[in-house]
């Protein structure tokens, strides 16, 4: 267990000391971690999916150590997602190997798949809260389905997680009552209710507003150095993403065009980093879609 | 010559297109009985859902049995009249209700009110990724969304078509008893003399079970296959409504068919 | 948990009107309380004519309901009609009971209608009744009413 020595976390204002305390008495819902093999607890090889014919990964390697909050960018529709469906084992790849803590997720029975899953957590883009439930239930609802937890520990434990997002006060309230950036946070505390060890964020910022952002991002941070956990974070916010990450990799077009460490990247002469990160209109990045000619599309009505 | 082939084209793929979808339905549905054993286990999820397809069903079936009834007794009294045998309104009645109306009107109402209503809501969920969220939190959905609210409708349906059954009676008695003034012994004694409990109760209690069956698989399926647009939702739930009252009425027919054959 | 709780009773609710309405329709517009699925024997009767007589339909002794009609198949051997009908296992009758075909109210619907004799043994499952009379064939009683009428008439003026 890499837990960072320097973690923000001896900061007390969100209660993550309560949080670690709870850790304790949940854990014993997850398995025994074995000895890791690697640092890394992700390792992508080559990895290659397509839907149909059409081509989304061409080839992904990466690996993602321990401890650290990793940000994947790339513009839209460029397969940022796709890579967390495949760490997670939504989808399989067509070619290659997604690799998590040593085992092959697409190798992996129904019952391993899930249970790999339940030390996994994911932030999905809009925080995906169940909209029948209350927020507090939302983030009882692993706990009651995959422990035996008597219904105070439980209350003890959520309570923990909601106050770490600063939400404790909200418990009540139904997902159509929450704004945008309170939604998410909610979400937040969902899925770390099992303190996974690998977290993803899917477009963790998609949609908030400036402050909202820096919430979650420092919430992000916060809880996956309370945790001991590991963050993948799929996102195209640039800006916010450069402050709190350890590590990017950048994506275009189903490739891994650029890597490094955000003080890197910035200072990265390459065209297609120096684009994103500078948030360019045109460079090696096209604005247009792939199209013929422009004039003789003009013209050929007139033909 | 090529407009013919271009038409067998298409009929070609839209046949093979609703075999496969009746396929993947079909599969769904063992996937669905296969994963059922969670809401066994924690029966509260499907009561929940019975109240949302059942309970929330009440008050327009038991409104819609009661004058169905009333209007049956109107119209049969008319008809039986003209052959001095009014006395027998209490058999049209029951008969019509329990046989048929119970169980076809109280479906089609199922169909609209609770069907549509499983379909968004599941549609919605698994637009707004909260199926997947599920997915990824290592609960399957199927077992945890999908079964419960199956089996919920399998329990309501037969319920309500004998609660509209029941009501149908009332009302035809408040109409040809109380107002129009049929003797009361009769309407009852006849009523129960025609009326068997295995041939026609029985067999009507069957025929909404068969139809919960279909009109609760119809709605989960389409729900869980929706594409996960505005769009893709709404037609889902108008599928949903127009394939179960199809479904509903066909399988009526095979049903009355197959029982109510023979003598 | 209060939420909980309500939903619970409500669904109780909707359960047991939903049993209770069940419950009518066997006991109330149904035929359950009257005769119910109670032990019976079987007994055949053969018969020259049995008019409309329908499966399901009851059987009678003095008026009350003591069986069902369960199977009506034509005997090739006789050219008759056999009639196979379930007695309630509480109504004994003796050997030499009697059945005909009835129509309850002039035109009703028909049922069997048995009259008890004087043997001392008692009918057993799968005894076959010997003495029978048919429906009576409305069209038959009138032939029959004019043809009497032509017989007194010519009586008369003799």
């Amino acid at each position: 267990m890499c837990l960072r020595a320097a973690a923000p976390s001896t900061e007390t204002r969100g209660g993550f000391s309560l949080v670690e305390c709870a850790l304790r008495v949940s854990r014993r819902c997850r398995s025994v971690p074995t000895k890791p093999a690697t640092d890394n607890l992700v390792e992508a090889e080559n990895v290659n999916f397509a839907y149909d014919s059409r081509q989304i990964l061409k080839g992904i390697n990466l690996s993602i150590r321990r401890g650290q909050v990793v940000a994947i960018m790339g513009l839209s529709g460029c397969g940022k997602t796709t890579l967390l469906r495949l760490i997670g084992g939504a989808l399989r790849p067509t070619r290659g190997e997604v690799r998590v803590g040593g085992k092959a997720v697409a190798k992996l029975n129904h019952e391993e798949l899930f249970a790999l899953r339940r030390r996994m957590g994911m932030l999905f883009q809009f925080g995906a809260l169940f909209t029948d439930m209350s927020c507090y239930d939302n983030v009882a609802f692993q706990m009651r389905e995959h422990t035996d937890l008597p219904e105070e520990l439980i209350d003890d434990l959520v309570l923990m997680k909601l106050q770490a997002v600063g939400l404790r006060g909200a418990h009540h309230l139904m997902p159509s009552e929450l704004s945008g950036g309170m939604a998410r946070r909610v979400a937040l505390a969902r899925t770390t209710a099992l303190d996974p060890m690998l977290i993803m964020y899917d477009e963790p910022f998609a949609g908030l507003d400036p402050v909202s952002m820096g919430v979650i991002g420092q919430l992000i941070r916060r809880l996956n150095d309370s945790l001991g956990a590991t963050s993948i974070i799929v996102t195209h916010d640039v800006a916010e993403a450069l402050q709190l990450v350890d590590y990017v990799y950048f994506m275009s077009d189903g490739v891994i065009i650029a890597r490094g460490t955000p003080e890197e990247l910035r200072v990265s002469d390459k065209p297609f980093a120096h684009q994103f990160v500078y948030g360019e209109t045109d460079g090696p990045m096209p604005f247009h879609y792939p199209a013929d000619d422009y004039a003789r599309d003009l013209c050929a009505g007139d033909a | 010559m090529s407009a013919v082939i271009g038409f067998l084209e298409q009929l070609g793929s839209r046949a093979t297109g609703s075999i496969h979808r009746l396929g993947f339905a079909s599969r769904f549905l063992l996937l669905t009985l296969r994963n059922s054993g969670m809401c066994f286990r924690r029966f509260s999820l499907v009561v929940r859902e019975i109240y949302f397809a059942g309970v929330l069903s009440l008050i327009i079936i038991l409104v819609s049995g009661l004058f169905v009834g009333m209007v049956l007794g109107l119209q049969g009294y008319d008809t039986l009249v003209r052959y001095g045998s009014s006395s027998a309104l209490g058999v049209l009645v029951a008969l019509s209700l329990v046989r048929e109306l119970g169980p076809v009107v109280a479906g089609l109402l199922f169909a609209s009110r609770a069907g549509s209503a499983i379909t968004a809501e599941i549609g919605l969920m698994k637009a707004t990724e909260q199926l997947a969220a599920m997915e990824m939190m290592a609960v399957d959905p199927i077992a945890r969304v999908i079964a419960p609210r199956f089996w919920a409708g399998v329990i309501s349906m037969p319920l309500l078509a004998a609660m509209f059954s029941a009501m149908g009676v009332f009302g035809g008695y408040l109409v040809g008893v109380r107002l129009i003034g049929v003797d009361e012994g009769s309407f009852w004694s006849q009523m129960q003399a025609a009326v068997d409990f295995h041939e026609d109760i029985l067999n009507g209690v069957i025929k909404s079970v068969v139809f919960g069956v279909a009109v609760t698989w119809i709605a989960v399926f389409e729900g869980y296959d929706a594409p996960p647009t505005a769009e893709g939702v709404s037609g889902a739930t108008t599928r949903t409504v127009v394939t179960s009252s199809l479904a509903i009425l066909a399988l009526d027919f095979m049903l009355t068919a197959f029982m109510f054959r023979g003598d | 948990m209060m939420k909980r709780k309500a939903l619970d009773l409500w669904v109780g609710v909707f359960v047991a009107i939903g049993l209770g309405a069940l419950l009518f329709l066997a006991l109330k517009v149904g035929n359950l309380a009257s005769f119910s699925a109670a032990e019976t024997y079987l007994v055949k009767a053969n018969f020259d004519n049995i008019g409309g007589l329908k499966k399901r339909a009851p059987v009678k002794s003095a008026g009350v309901v003591v069986g069902r009609v369960e199977d009506i198949v034509f005997d090739t051997e006789a050219y008759e009609a056999t009639v196979a009908f379930s007695i309630d296992k509480r109504y004994e009758f003796p050997r030499d009971t009697s059945a005909k075909i009835l129509t309850s109210g002039l035109l009703g619907e028909q049922y069997v209608g048995l009259t008890a004799g004087g043997d001392a043994a008692k009918l057993k499952s799968g005894d076959k009744l010997k003495i029978t009379q048919s429906a009576v064939v409305l069209e038959n009683l009138i032939s029959q009413f004019l043809f009497n009428k032509a017989a007194d008439g010519n009586k008369d003026n003799k």
